[in-house]
């Protein structure tokens, strides 16, 4: 029994009057403390799978599995990591991360764990100097940072990153990586996220799934990477199995899906 | 500030050679931060305070040129004051009927605007919120207030005195006509504005609506609110002027108008000053109680 399972999962968007197909027939199944990223061309639909599993979106057909329980509206038990950070500007780093905290766990804690719980989450993003900054007096890399340590907060069965890293700059981008890394291997989340970078896609997961393009989008190709963890960037350049699934995954992105604006 | 900070170092730096420079700070940090505090305050204070007094020095004196000659249509600086003396070191009197000093004429205008926007506030945010939330009552109510709110203030004094049959009440339904409309359109765009993330992020968290009405929309759209609320205090200040002068009885804008009909024109321009340095203060007040609730984030 898979710990998360996509089951035949299909969505289509009606505007004035004309319908979309955009996910048909989407099968994904997760094992517990699995790193996954879908991977695919802008407007394929990733992020709709995405908001699917999180609840934000009802898909027309099939259905998502959480432990055998069907999964209906959003909840803390899926915790999303949003692109653009989505931090409340009017609280502080600390109470962004309380609310969610506070929202949790009220009644399972006491107000002092609650607030160890907190600070834990931000010292293990290394964010708890900045505790009583406000996002717009932090840098983009660290609002990001913070939206982790909001999710990680919540203890949440799976956790859903969208395009975490999209924003940054490269430097900042790979040091978030890594950081996400050390996380993953030191609690053994369960991760889903959402890319469209390769590099990023091959060092961060166990499996690579890969999607065509739209309308009515679905699993091209499910690709397992078999690397040792810890991994570092750099003893992976040269890598044959990091290489091998570079290129696979290249492959399938720009010769055998190529994005339809390029391909026209 | 940055400016008056550099000259007061720079001397420092010319005189001591750079290898010198490094011991020389930790010896003498404190006389040189309070003397450059001392001269950046001066200089903040004077850099702030002289453009505006010397533009005003420059108005007052080209008007009185103007206005100076014996065939001048409209009284002079120097002649305003000689004039309305009375009534400019006499704030405070107390008369019979509308023979009040200044003070009290504002005061009462104030008390009207009070009344009429405070209601303003409450039914403008109120039906504001309702409209951002609701696309059903936005399809049916916008219509209907963008043709109302193009109606000019002083059209609706008629028909509210026919309804009221009195100065009073009329008066303070033409203050909340005239600002409910930029209070209620302003919330209702500051709620449809409010990102689709932070809504997520509520839906994430499963907040309550009422979690949701005072963590994420009352922070969201404050901002926008104030936006409103100070341009209807603007508004109101406007229109209250006006309507007092139709109505009459004790109010600046009766003043303003019985001074005209007695021929007082310094009066009225006294009673100008009055009305511009109150609007003034109203405007500040409600971005500054705006600029408190926001923590700095509203325009200012």
């Amino acid at each position: 029994m898979a710990y998360l399972k996509i089951d035949h999962v299909g969505i289509a968007f009606q505007r004035a009057g004309a319908t979309t197909e955009v996910l048909r027939d989407v099968n994904l199944s997760i094992e517990k403390s699995e790193y996954v990223s879908i991977i695919g061309h802008s407007g394929c639909g990733k992020s709709t799978v995405l908001n699917i599993v999180a609840g934000l979106l009802e898909p027309s057909q099939g259905g998502v599995l959480l432990e055998g329980r069907a999964v209906s509206g959003p909840g803390p038990d899926r915790a999303v990591v949003f692109q653009n950070h989505s931090l409340l500007p009017w609280l502080t780093v600390r109470e962004n991360v309380e609310l969610a905290v506070n929202k949790v766990f009220r009644g399972k804690r006491s107000k002092a764990e609650r607030r160890d719980w907190t600070r834990h989450n931000l010292e293990l993003v290394h964010m708890a100097h900045a505790e009583n900054k406000r996002p717009h007096e932090i840098s983009g890399g660290m609002k990001q940072r913070v939206g982790i340590a909001r999710a990680l907060a919540m203890e949440p069965k799976i956790l859903l990153l969208d395009e975490p890293f999209g924003a940054l700059d490269a430097l900042t981008r790979a040091h978030l990586q890594d950081q996400v890394m050390e996380i993953h291997g030191r609690l053994g989340n369960t991760i889903i996220m959402i890319t469209h970078d390769v590099d990023e896609a091959v060092l961060l997961s166990d499996r690579i799934v890969m999607m065509t393009n739209g309308p009515a989008a679905t699993i091209g190709e499910d690709l397992r990477v078999d690397l040792e963890r810890p991994r570092r960037r750099l003893e992976l350049v040269g890598n044959t199995t990091y290489n091998d699934a570079r290129a696979a995954v290249l492959e399938f992105l720009y010769a055998r899906h190529r994005a339809p604006t390029l391909a026209a | 500030m940055v400016h008056s900070a550099r000259v007061v170092a720079l001397p420092n730096l010319k005189t001591a050679p750079p290898a010198q420079q490094a011991v020389l700070h930790p010896l003498a940090p404190k006389p040189v931060s309070v003397l450059s505090r001392v001269v950046r305050i001066g200089t903040g204070i004077v850099t702030q305070l002289a453009p505006p007094v010397l533009t005003i020095a420059f108005l007052l004196i080209l008007w009185q040129m103007l206005a100076s000659s014996p065939t001048s249509a409209l009284p002079s600086p120097m002649r305003v004051i000689g004039e309305s003396w009375e009534i400019i070191v006499d704030p405070f009197k107390v008369g019979n009927g509308i023979d009040q000093g200044l003070f009290w004429h504002v005061t009462a205008s104030l008390v009207r605007v009070a009344y009429g926007y405070t209601l303003a506030a409450i039914v403008g945010i109120g039906v504001g919120v309702l409209l951002g939330q609701s696309t059903l009552a936005m399809r049916g109510l916008d219509p209907v207030f963008q043709v109302l709110r193009t109606i000019p203030p002083l059209a609706w004094l008629p028909l509210s005195l026919a309804a009221f049959r009195d100065g009073q009440p009329s008066a303070i339904f033409v203050i909340f006509i005239t600002s409910v409309w930029p209070i209620l359109i302003n919330t209702s765009v500051g709620i449809r504005n409010i990102p689709q993330d932070y809504r997520n992020v509520a839906k994430v968290l499963r907040l309550s609506p009422i979690e949701f009405f005072t963590r994420i929309m009352v922070p969201a759209t404050v901002p926008h609110m104030f936006t409103g609320l100070r341009i209807g205090i603007g508004l109101s200040w406007l229109a209250i002027v006006a309507a007092e002068m139709l109505i009459g009885g004790v109010g600046i804008g009766f003043f303003i108008w019985d001074a005209w009909n007695s021929s007082l024109i310094s009066d009225i321009i006294v009673a100008l000053v009055y009305v511009g340095v109150v609007g003034f203060v109203l405007d500040r007040s409600i971005a500054a109680i705006g600029h408190l609730l926001t923590r700095g984030t509203a325009a200012q």
